[in-house]
């Protein structure tokens, strides 16, 4: 058991309603992706909607704003779930679905293992991210932090 | 004289998932080991051996695949290893562990370290990495794509595959040339090797949607009627080839 999970939420903005005809296929994928995610080697957690696998996260940040958070046993483990699975195949058809946003949309972060996340604080990682860059409270797969050593006690310092 | 002095530059990079890390080699020898470590006809074929299994590969097995005695395989197996060109791990064989398992044994398989060699030095990967980075920047992943589908047949047409015509059985032969290493699984061929790992793990959605783009261009220009479609796996290249369905898109 590693001391240490890595939490990582993306955000894509989408391009028409989630029930809209134009997300129909992207929707389609929501059950099998989500399903294949949580029989990933190294998957601990996920943000569900619901026990519906087709329901996504409801919450306050804008009715075009989609949410995947989720926790990881270490980095490679989300690697291969998110370039060397299927799920692959949806970030291919990103174009189709969601808008290009310049800024960074996804940021990871190493959390003591069995803690569970809020979306609040997720949000705020992100928003650390986008103002000061990589560090290791708010990092990207390009800029990557190793978890902290297994002798260190207390969780890493908060976003803000 | 050594390989290095006569202007060799070569270059190993580990197999580090994300972002380009390692380093430039500077002419110090690197390159004279590699060329030394596979010089020898028992070691590149126990190479071969190792590499085209895709996992870990004991003595014994690489030993008789190759057809030597096992101490001698032993002997050339390490050498490839000590040249950065295969990695080792213990492993015990079967699946007893405690007292009264086996011994444990020492078993290989291709290095995730990258060797490129090039005379005189080229350096295409940084010039990758650049463009890449212009493309998501601009947002010109389409037309990256088209580009890739017109070099596929280009590539498809031009490369050179001894003792094979184009044709239905032409696209494994291409697909060999360019270092895609394709292998059968229940029908579908599956490539063993991406040829584009580094900018791959830069840039994976961009990288592997070009790689896709490409190999539907060699397909189309063998006149296959199977397709190419993005089925990644961890260590093994984002592309399978596989009967066309009904809904071919």
């Amino acid at each position: 058991m590693t001391a240490y999970h890595l939490a990582q939420l993306n955000v894509a903005h989408l391009l028409a309603p989630i029930d809209s005809p134009r997300l129909a296929d992207f929707v389609d994928q929501l059950e099998p992706v989500n399903q294949l995610a949580e029989a990933s080697p190294g998957y601990v957690w996920r943000l569900k909607g619901s026990d519906d696998p087709r329901q996504t996260v409801g919450h306050d940040y804008g009715d075009l704003l989609l949410v995947n958070f989720s926790v990881w046993e270490s980095v490679e483990a989300l690697w291969d779930f998110v370039y060397r699975s299927r799920h692959l195949e949806v970030m291919r058809r990103r174009r189709e679905w969601f808008e290009r946003i310049a800024e960074p949309y996804v940021v990871m972060w190493w959390i003591p293992a069995g803690y569970e996340p809020t979306l609040a604080e997720a949000m705020e990682r992100l928003a650390l991210l986008r103002a000061e860059g990589p560090s290791e409270r708010a990092f990207t797969f390009r800029d990557r932090f190793d978890a902290p050593a297994p002798a260190a006690t207390g969780a890493v310092p908060a976003a803000s | 004289m050594p390989i290095a002095a006569a202007g060799l530059r070569a270059e190993a990079r580990p197999g580090h998932q994300g972002g380009v890390v390692g380093w430039w080699g500077d002419n110090s020898g690197v390159g004279d080991d590699i060329f030394s470590a596979l010089n020898d006809p028992v070691r590149r074929a126990l190479y071969d051996y190792v590499v085209a299994q895709g996992r870990e590969v004991g003595r014994a097995e690489a030993a008789e695949a190759v057809g030597v005695q096992r101490t001698l395989a032993a002997h050339h197996l390490d050498r490839l290893a000590e040249a950065g060109l295969l990695d080792t791990a213990t492993r015990r064989l079967g699946d007893r562990r405690g007292p009264g398992a086996g011994r444990p044994a020492k078993v290989y398989a291709r290095s995730r370290t990258e060797h490129a060699v090039s005379l005189p030095p080229r350096d295409y990967r940084t010039l990758a990495l650049v463009l890449a980075e212009v493309v998501e920047t601009v947002g010109a992943e389409e037309r990256a794509e088209e580009a890739a589908r017109r070099v596929g047949e280009r590539l498809a047409r031009d490369t050179p595959v001894p003792g094979s015509e184009r044709g239905p059985s032409g696209v494994e032969a291409v697909l060999a040339a360019r270092g895609y290493e394709p292998y059968d699984e229940d029908g579908v061929v599956r490539l063993r090797n991406c040829p584009f790992h580094a900018a791959a793990e830069d840039r994976p959605v961009l990288v592997c949607s070009v790689n896709l783009a490409l190999l539907q261009g060699v397909v189309r220009e063998c006149g296959d009627a199977r397709v190419p479609v993005m089925d990644p796996r961890p260590g093994e290249c984002c592309v399978a080839i596989q009967a066309s369905k009904n809904n071919e898109h």
